[in-house]
């Protein structure tokens, strides 16, 4: 191993470092707001890069009957609940934008010419269909469960995981896809070949993380999520709906995952199962930051890069060992220097 | 009291005359979902392609999915054989899943003909493995394909990198003792998985060392990023694969950059180029029309023709059997695993089998061929 090697090697590190940090954070915001361990976060991932790899092929995305179903759904549970509570009224508006945008979105990738459209209207495209599925899941899944034990969120997470690799095995068949990369620029930096597709990951998730930050101190809806990760029931008394608050997360933790897909799928070949392995590697980051700390979810992320990379060069067969034993002297860590404290209920 | 027994005289005719119009049941399971669905999948497709009748017998197949899990894959046949009866078991499309269906297929004494590959499952013939016959190609079959095209290409280092299982070591083992043994040194020995995002490490060490060839043991699309990283990084030598990647989904992944690719394969991968006396030729064709009849054009693979060779199989063997015992009983069963064993010369798609009581696979050289990629479509090497 020599200098130059080592370069390389760091490069491609926090590359992929770059996008376990986006679904740390994620799998962080998850958790705060709503003690749920999102399991599902890397199906969001493959679903985005494949629903990308569909449209770019011209071909029809089966994710938008997904989104149309998630939506009948919503619809009905909502409606329901509107009914029963003698709120008929509101019924225009659950159906508009429940039942009415799936099918508008549905009519757009219809009408237009998939594959002629620039790569930045596809990207659009794919998240117009698949970022709503995780406020829908909310509604669905875990709403009528908010107050249940972190323990049966995280089996209904399990649950929900393997739905949505079974759904995607359905809709994008068992090979795997890759996307073009968003910029075919090279740049010599002396002895080191950076290529465009490695600026563009480590700079999107740069700016993602920068904009999230400012969207928890200085917006509204930021400040109400942290109220809620906080204190929940004290963020109920001061008038924010944790329904609201478990819906706005799933939106951000949907945003984030399609966005680290389209990141990622240039790289390296995306299947309908991908998103389980990177979401886990998230997830290893995240248990760095204690779940609850952002900074350190992202160091452990950029560690879980590196460490993956430099592994694969000196013991390959023993690299994903190397990454998830890294676990257990941080929990050995944290549980030493941490102060139990108990959930309170 | 006598409609009671009315109904049963009723039942009892029905089942005597379910007897008398035998049908030959074959049972199946395959990976039609989970990490082997890429094969598993034309596998499945090529069952609706199989005889519906043998030598006038109607053939009825119950085909279940195994999801590429050993337990679900070993539940299948036990199903099969205890509930549905079934005369013989085909699958399933991995070796580990093979592997752990030949204790129900020996203990039910049901022929049972896998389509995975490990020597291991039809090697030695053994009590057991009396009733069990395969039908892809040994893994040593494809490595001394290689190591000849190696040899003959003055190739004298080579860089392996393989998938981190049961496969990748497979390889590594095969195609060290051949490699070896005509002078070829494997000078580096990297892993990868399946779900890698990124392989530059492995590669990086690979290009130190120098090779004159490298070679990666991987199935399917995953092959793709060792090779696209080695192009990424500058290498413009020569690179072998296996036949694991012989489907038209991983030149689309791989693209331009894996033009050059060398690889051993099943003939019917590049049916169409054979000279037209090779006896392989006809019988592949047959399969590739059937096949992008039913799901069109360019959609065939060589998985699938595992399958397909299995159902040319029972319409070899079936007949035989048929001529000492009626299907459903446990005498039929014995005949057609005799008839199975005694098959001789029998042309596939794959290759031509000729069986006998110490080889369950029966293939020889005729059933691999070397083939490169020139030009995004696979071209036979002569």
């Amino acid at each position: 191993m020599d200098f130059q090697i080592a370069l390389i090697l760091g490069q491609d590190g926090i590359t992929n470092g770059a996008i376990y940090a986006l679904l740390a954070l994620a799998l962080v915001l998850v958790f705060a707001v709503t003690r749920v361990i999102f399991i599902p976060q890397g199906e969001f991932v493959a679903y985005g890069a494949l629903t990308l790899a569909m449209i770019g092929n011209n071909v029809f995305p089966a994710t938008a009957w997904l989104l149309l179903g998630a939506g009948v759904a919503v619809a009905a549970l909502d409606g329901l609940g509107a009914l029963r509570a003698g709120q008929a009224r509101k019924l225009p508006r659950v159906l508009a934008v429940n039942v009415g945008y799936p099918l508008a979105v549905i009519a757009l990738l219809r009408l237009l010419p998939l594959a002629e459209l620039g790569l930045a209207v596809q990207i659009l495209l794919a998240m117009l269909v698949v970022v709503p599925l995780g406020p829908m899941m909310y509604r669905i899944v875990y709403q009528p469960i908010a107050e249940a034990t972190v323990l049966v969120l995280l089996i209904v997470s399990v649950a929900s995981h393997v739905a949505m690799v079974g759904l995607g095995l359905l809709f994008f068949g068992a090979e795997g896809y890759r996307t073009p990369p968003l910029s075919d620029a090279r740049f010599d930096l002396g002895s080191l070949s950076i290529s465009g597709q490695t600026i563009w990951v480590v700079a999107a998730s740069i700016v993602l993380i920068v904009a999230l930050a400012l969207f928890f101190g200085r917006t509204i809806y930021g400040k109400a999520l942290r109220a809620t990760a906080i204190n929940r029931n004290g963020a109920r008394l001061m008038g924010i709906p944790p329904a609201l608050a478990g819906k706005l997360t799933f939106l951000l933790a949907a945003l984030i995952g399609v966005l680290s897909g389209v990141l990622i799928s240039p790289i390296t070949t995306i299947y309908y199962d991908s998103g389980f392995l990177i979401g886990l590697k998230g997830f290893v980051a995240a248990i760095i930051g204690g779940l609850a700390s952002y900074p350190l979810a992202a160091f452990g992320a950029v560690l879980v890069g590196l460490l993956e990379s430099f592994s694969s060069f000196w013991a390959s067969a023993y690299k994903e060992v190397l990454v998830f034993t890294l676990i257990i002297p941080v929990l050995v860590w944290r549980s030493l220097t941490s102060h139990h404290v108990e959930e309170e209920e | 009291m006598k409609l009671k027994k009315t109904l049963f005289v009723a039942l009892g005719l029905a089942f005597a005359a379910g007897a008398a119009h035998a049908q030959l049941k074959v049972g199946i399971t395959v990976s039609a979902t989970g990490p082997a669905a890429s094969l598993g999948i034309p596998e499945r497709n090529t069952v609706e392609l199989m005889p519906k009748e043998i030598g006038g017998q109607k053939v009825t197949y119950i085909v279940l999915d195994d999801a590429s899990d050993t337990t679900s894959a070993v539940k299948n046949i036990r199903k099969l054989v205890s509930e549905d009866k079934v005369d013989v078991v085909l699958g399933s499309t991995t070796s580990p899943n093979s592997l752990g269906m030949i204790d129900v297929a020996a203990e039910s004494q049901t022929p049972m003909i896998a389509w995975a590959a490990s020597s291991r499952i039809v090697e030695p013939v053994d009590e057991k493995r009396r009733w069990v016959f395969k039908t892809p190609q040994n893994d040593s079959h494809m490595s001394t394909a290689i190591v000849s095209h190696m040899t003959s290409n003055n190739v004298k280092n080579v860089a392996f990198i393989g998938f981190a299982d049961a496969y990748g070591e497979g390889w590594y083992e095969q195609f060290k003792s051949v490699a070896e043994a005509r002078g070829i040194k494997i000078v580096a020995n990297e892993r990868f998985t399946r779900t890698d995002t990124s392989v530059t490490g492995q590669v990086l060490k690979m290009m130190a060392a120098k090779p004159d060839a490298m070679f990666i043991a991987g199935s399917g699309t995953p092959a793709a990023l060792p090779q696209k990283t080695l192009k990424e990084r500058g290498w413009s030598g020569k690179v072998y694969q296996t036949h694991g990647v012989a489907n038209n989904d991983f030149l689309r992944v791989c693209g331009a950059d894996c033009e050059g690719t060398l690889l051993p394969a099943g003939p019917v991968l590049v049916a169409d180029q054979l000279p037209d006396d090779n006896p392989v030729k006809a019988s592949a064709m047959t399969y590739i029309k059937a096949y992008e009849a039913a799901h069109g054009k360019g959609s065939v693979s060589t998985f699938g023709a595992h399958a397909w060779d299995s159902g040319v199989m029972l319409q070899a063997a079936v007949p035989e059997a048929l001529k000492k015992a009626q299907p459903g009983t446990a005498e039929f069963r014995a005949a057609l695993r005799d008839a199975l064993e005694g098959m001789k010369e029998v042309a596939g798609a794959h290759g031509v089998f000729t069986m006998g009581p110490n080889d369950h696979l029966g293939l020889d050289q005729r059933a691999r061929v070397m083939v490169q990629i020139q030009k995004g479509a696979w071209k036979l090497v002569q």
